[in-house]
């Protein structure tokens, strides 16, 4: 894999009121280290904490109040 | 797959046509006041769609191009989509378009379909949503995908990132439509292409036929885009839901993949159409913002007709049988 500083290996992006995405070259663990079982080549981790699917998201967020954009 | 049946003049009109494009009678006129529900209209514009997908085999080979079939489609368009316009558009805002969606998404309040699925459907008539939604499905992702040559930049993109998982990136036993092949497999249902279009009612063919006009026409485009973000943004809560009634009914986790795949896929998806796919388009063309919206509109509302289609008849047959 080739990296230079105009592309990193590794995006990762938060989205208003929703999940974080993480995309290109990552190993997700869960809390006890173990691999998280995924073969995407982007992931929506969840940063409500209401996920049923954690550490991943599963759309729970959109069922919370949001916060407006300041 | 071959031409299904006619419903009504148009429809016979059509199919003559295209067994015998060297037939010269003249087209029935049309007119309708509710083109979502009507049997012979849907049936109809859903033949003249697919002569763009994958066809049907006892057609003119170039009756996808045959200027009367082009000419017939026009004029059932143009009821259909005076009456989408009617019920569907909405009055945009000053805030960005991911909130106007999100906004869009969450007044809908349709009925709990998927509540319905997940507690009280019977294995009846969990296979008849599925067969139902099979008309979509074994061709999902492909109307949008018309948009690919349309877009640029970060806005294509952000379709071909999406398209791509829909397609299962590489791997056809991922593909979406396979997936959903396994579901109609363990139900007992007949999973080749176009099997339940000829029994399925005109709201199901109505669901298909709104994307395939925003997909024919260019024009259309950002209604495409915004039809594509509806959908992602209304499919994780759902499935999260059919999964479950699923397991219920007995299905093994794979019989069930495709419904809890679209949990995990469409958390993605949601984030990347409507912030990436639709904010990027917006941002290049401002005065697109109000047809992004219109066809996130419509996708909603169709949906929700086939909800109310299938709860209806659920409820009736209820009353019958207690
Ligand atoms: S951020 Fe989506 S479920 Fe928590
Ligand atoms: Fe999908
Ligand atoms: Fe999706």
């Amino acid at each position: 894999m080739t990296t230079n500083a105009e592309e990193p290996a590794t995006a990762i992006r938060a989205y208003p009121n929703g999940p974080i995405l993480v995309r290109g070259d990552f190993e997700l663990l869960d809390e006890d280290g173990v691999p998280v079982a995924t073969d995407r080549r982007t992931v929506a981790l969840c940063r409500c904490g209401r996920s049923a699917i954690a550490p991943l998201c599963d759309g729970t967020h959109s069922l919370l109040p949001r916060t407006p954009r300041s | 797959m071959r031409l299904p049946p006619a419903r009504g003049p148009l429809s016979e009109w059509l199919i003559g046509r295209l067994c015998e494009p060297q037939r010269t009678a003249v087209s029935p006129a049309y007119r309708s006041k509710l083109p979502w529900a009507d049997e012979d209209l849907q049936l109809s514009l859903w033949i003249a769609y697919e002569l763009h997908y994958r066809g049907f085999e006892d057609a003119a080979i170039d009756g996808q191009w045959d200027p009367e079939v082009l000419a017939f489609r026009a004029m059932l368009e143009r009821e259909w989509v005076a009456w989408l316009e009617r019920e569907c558009r909405v009055m945009p805002s000053d805030a960005p378009i991911a909130e106007q969606l999100r906004e869009l998404v969450d007044a809908e309040d349709g009925p709990r379909l998927s509540a319905y699925v997940r507690r009280h459907a019977t294995l009846d008539q969990f296979r008849q949503f599925v067969a139902n939604k099979s008309v979509y499905q074994l061709k999902e992702a492909d109307p949008h995908s018309f948009g690919i040559p349309r877009v640029d930049g970060p806005t294509k993109a952000a379709l071909v990132e999406i398209q791509s998982d829909e397609y299962g990136g590489g791997r056809p036993e991922r593909m979406h439509a396979e997936l959903f092949r396994t579901t109609m497999r363990w139900l007992g249902l007949n999973d080749a292409y176009g099997n339940y279009v000829p029994e399925a009612p005109a709201v199901t063919l109505a669901v298909s036929n709104v994307m395939s006009l925003f997909a024919m026409h260019r024009r259309w485009t950002p209604a495409l885009l915004g039809h594509l973000a509806a959908l992602e943004m209304t499919s994780t809560l759902p499935n999260r839901q059919y999964a479950a009634g699923a397991l219920r009914l007995g299905a093994t986790a794979q019989d069930a993949r495709y419904f809890t795949e679209h949990v995990e896929a469409d958390a993605v998806h949601e984030q990347i159409a409507a912030h990436d796919l639709c904010g990027s388009y917006v941002d290049d063309h401002p005065t697109a913002l109000s047809d992004v919206l219109f066809g996130a509109s419509c996708a909603l509302k169709l949906d929700n007709l086939f909800a109310h289609h299938l709860l209806d008849q659920w409820k009736d047959k209820q009353c019958v049988a207690s």
